[in-house]
């Protein structure tokens, strides 16, 4: 049942999608994800949901009924007797503590494969830095910068005058994406260049802190068939601009991203040359490699 | 000395001196009381006036008026100031009221100790202001003043330190004023299991900021020795942790948490059995809940960081601990009900706003428990999700119950009622501006709308923009509080010695206003019978 309600609201939304540059009130709730470990901390999302709904059905209940019944402008005469009860008390330490063991079992079943990080097929060393990600795909001798894309960047500056509904997907591109394959199980090693940051992509499921002197760990493994992009944000306070590094994941299919590797490695497109659409330098040839 | 003036001046019951010598020099808990509430009022609308900007900018995409940086200072400042400048000194400022009359007391026991915990807010908080003016302005790294953010803050970093170590000091010495008050002032018979809630609450309270406040002033202070004297407790480079800071920072941060609600409980606890006409349902298991909340305090901190990367083991234990807090909260919400139930129920204004924390602080609670499921919490963690939980808990939490406490005792302060039809409109704009302002901010988190950030993607625009009109709604409603305690005490009607027919407790046996040295003899044992907790 909520499942299919879930996948009637996902279908609804993408239905939605060419209009979603306005109207996102019905943008109500976590996406489910395109991950394994997405879809699981989801369904933990939604069952812990549902059972405050169930609990808050019967505490407001109980507490409209009292408000609405016992109204003394309604003549209701105080019963003083009532001042404890063992048995009530009992019953409502132990319910409590049976729900919080049922939600504890399946919480720590999926953070145990959340920390489950053997067989990883790709890493890459992702480093924060103010205001802009580094990417280090480890092995393959590819790494560059990804920064606000440029139209972001001119129409978010203070009293800049110009509309963010014109800019597509204002504040969530950057100039160069991450680009990883389609069911693989990519591992990504967070560090830190000055302060701290977190990496986080809604649809993955996952933040976690880049913090100085420290490596994290975080993997994900997209579905096979969910290529696309996907779109997330620096999510610990970094400074002046942290509103302003977004992160973009290209998930290609295996193919494109060996091509794709193999384009960075030919074309050059490094850190040395930033591609067209960065925010702060002039246009390069860089993002004329073909994208497989 | 001070026994021999007191001796002598027995006769004299309202010996002060007037004018700015009274507050100056003043010793008496009614006099600070006023002053801890007057300032924490002035402070609630300078941190709300920083609210608004926040939410101004926030009120559609792009930089409209604020540059980033500084509205990273408003976050900051509007946090610093709410928590240690408004709330806290409130509760204070209630338990310097209500204390000594609830437990059949003259006054505080440390009279010029608690003037010196009052004095040294106005140059603390002077301070923190101060630095809105200083190169580089006034911090903005949040207030949980995570390193090394923090550490690269201008001139106002050793203001903003100092400022934090004077609000310390103030605290720590109010709480040993309310231990010592209530261990030796209590009047015959008045056993502690007799004493009214609020006294309970704020007795553990006190016993939670003594342990608590140390430790942040051992967290900035190493931050200051980073900054200033070349340590390296939190740089990384020098061999230091910058994680280590955000452990010793939430050991005092989630007791903190509970130093700010649980004196709320208290209140709640008083307010709705008076309007229930019925005794507080559990006031031993009560007890016993605010001191199991007050212990889990201490072992839950982490799970502000689950972020951070912990082990496994960490993550597991601070989540089943985390969960544990739900048991004894639930256990003092289902009290409040069964308080309420075959009760006779009026919803006077005090009442109304303990209605309101019930409700809204649970929904709180609700996702405070959403929270605690740590790999939810990957998802939720310092996303709006989190801002609308803490404000759930916080506003119509502990800012409601301080409303209430307010309403329901400024009759035996002043000796007057407020209009209770202001009351009610004052009320009821502030429910709904509440609810509008903080309840779309779940879903912004859930969409993925990240915290502290001063422009947004453009999907998030509507429920910013419905937010952000919460916000004024709430914000400018506040303007009505202000009035319907300037009316009551210029000009509202005289109040009678017990102005809600069922209150219990030693407050409501004192004339109306209550005299300027509460109980100057010890109320008598049938007297602190009628006005106690019996069994």
């Amino acid at each position: 049942m909520r499942h299919v309600l879930g996948s009637a609201t996902a279908a609804a939304l993408g239905a939605l999608a060419p209009l979603a540059a306005h109207a996102e009130w019905n943008n109500l709730n976590m996406p489910v994800g395109v991950t394994e470990l997405s879809k699981q901390i989801y369904s933990l999302h939604m069952t812990i949901f549902w059972w405050c709904v169930a609990i808050g059905v019967f505490v407001f209940g109980w507490m409209i009924y009292s408000l609405v019944a016992f109204r003394k402008s309604k003549g209701a005469v105080p019963d003083t007797t009532i001042t404890h009860s063992t048995k009530a008390e009992i019953i409502w330490t132990l319910i409590p503590v049976l729900i919080l063991v049922i939600m504890a079992i399946p919480a720590a079943r999926t953070l145990i494969a959340i920390e489950d990080t053997r067989n990883t097929e790709l890493s890459i060393k992702v480093t924060g830095y103010q205001w802009k990600w580094h990417y280090d795909y480890l092995g393959e001798d590819v790494k560059f910068f990804s920064a606000l894309d440029r139209a972001s960047d001119e129409t978010r500056q203070l009293k800049s005058g110009l509309d963010p509904n014109a800019v597509a997907d204002y504040l969530l591109n950057v100039d160069k994406p991450l680009v990883v394959p389609e069911d693989t199980k990519v591992r990504l090693l967070l560090t830190a260049q000055d302060v701290i940051h977190a990496w986080w992509v809604p649809q993955f499921g996952m933040k976690k802190d880049a913090i100085p002197g420290i490596v994290n760990e975080l993997w994900f493994k997209v579905d096979a068939g969910k290529t696309g992009t996907y779109r997330g944000q620096c999510a610990e306070l970094c400074g002046r601009d942290h509103g302003f590094m977004p992160i973009v994941v290209e998930v290609v299919t295996k193919e494109e991203y060996r091509a794709w590797v193999a384009a960075q490695k030919d074309g050059g497109a490094n850190e040395t040359a930033p591609s067209n659409d960065a925010a702060p330098t002039v246009a390069s040839i860089a993002t004329a490699a073909p994208q497989g | 000395m001070a026994n021999t003036t007191t001796a002598h001046a027995h006769d004299d019951h309202d010996h002060k001196p007037q004018g700015l010598k009274r507050w100056l020099f003043a010793t008496n808990h009614k006099d600070i009381g006023t002053m801890y509430l007057v300032f924490a009022c002035v402070l609630f609308f300078l941190g709300g006036a920083m609210a608004l900007v926040i939410r101004l900018e926030l009120f559609q995409p792009g930089l409209q008026f604020v540059d980033p940086a500084f509205f990273n200072s408003m976050t900051t400042m509007h946090a610093l100031l709410m928590i240690f400048g408004a709330v806290m000194p409130a509760w204070t400022g209630l338990a310097n009221w209500m204390i000594p009359m609830q437990i059949g007391a003259p006054d505080m026991a440390l009279p010029r100790l608690n003037n010196f915990s009052f004095w040294l807010l106005p140059f603390a908080f002077t301070l923190l202001l101060l630095t809105l003016f200083v190169p580089g302005g006034a911090p903005a790294g949040g207030w949980t003043l995570y390193p090394p953010l923090s550490l690269q803050a201008g001139d106002s970093f050793p203001l903003t330190i100092f400022a934090i170590h004077l609000m310390g000091i103030s605290s720590i010495l109010g709480a040993i004023n309310v231990v010592v008050t209530i261990m030796n002032m209590r009047a015959p018979g008045m056993g502690l299991l007799n004493m009214p809630l609020f006294c309970w609450t704020w007795l553990i309270t006190a016993y939670l900021l003594i342990a608590v406040m140390p430790v942040l002033a051992g967290a900035v202070t190493m931050l200051l020795t980073d900054s200033l004297f070349g340590t390296a407790f939190f740089t990384a480079a020098g061999g230091g942790d910058p994680v280590m800071f955000q452990h010793i920072f939430w050991f005092f941060g989630h007791p903190e948490v509970y130093i700010l609600i649980l004196p709320a409980f208290g209140i709640v606890s008083e307010i709705i059995p008076t309007f229930s006409r019925k005794p507080l349902f559990g006031y031993e298991s009560m007890v016993y809940a605010s001191a199991s909340i007050a212990f889990l305090s201490f072992i839950v901190w982490a799970h502000h960081m689950f972020t951070v990367g912990m082990p496994l083991a960490g993550q597991l234990f601070f989540m089943l601990s985390t969960m544990l807090i739900a048991v004894p909260t639930g256990v003092k919400v289902f009290n409040w009900c069964a308080t309420m139930w075959k009760g006779s129920i009026s919803f006077e204004t005090p009442m109304l706003f303990s209605i309101a924390f019930l409700f809204l602080f649970t929904i709180g609670g609700f996702s405070g428990l959403m929270l605690a499921i740590v790999p939810a919490d990957f998802q939720y963690h310092d996303s709006y999700f989190v801002v609308a939980h803490f404000h759930y808990v916080l506003v119509p939490g502990a800012v409601f119950a301080i409303m209430a406490g307010v309403y329901y005792w400024l009759p035996k302060w002043s000796g007057r009622m407020y209009n209770e039809k202001v009351g009610k409109l004052h009320f009821w704009l502030s429910t709904i501006g509440v609810n509008v302002l903080f309840f779309p901010q779940h879903f912004l988190g859930l969409a993925g709308m990240p915290r502290r950030i001063p422009d947004y993607a453009t999907q998030f625009a509507d429920w910013n923009m419905v937010s952000s009109i919460g916000a004024f709604i709430f914000g400018f409603s506040q303007l009505l509080f202000v009035y319907v305690i300037w009316s009551a005490v210029r000009s509202g009607e005289k109040a009678p010695q017990r102005p809600w027919e069922s209150a219990t407790g030693l407050e409501w046996e004192l004339p109306t206003p209550a005299p300027y040295h509460s109980w100057e003899t010890p109320p008598s044992r049938e007297v602190v019978a009628q006005g106690s907790v019996q069994h």
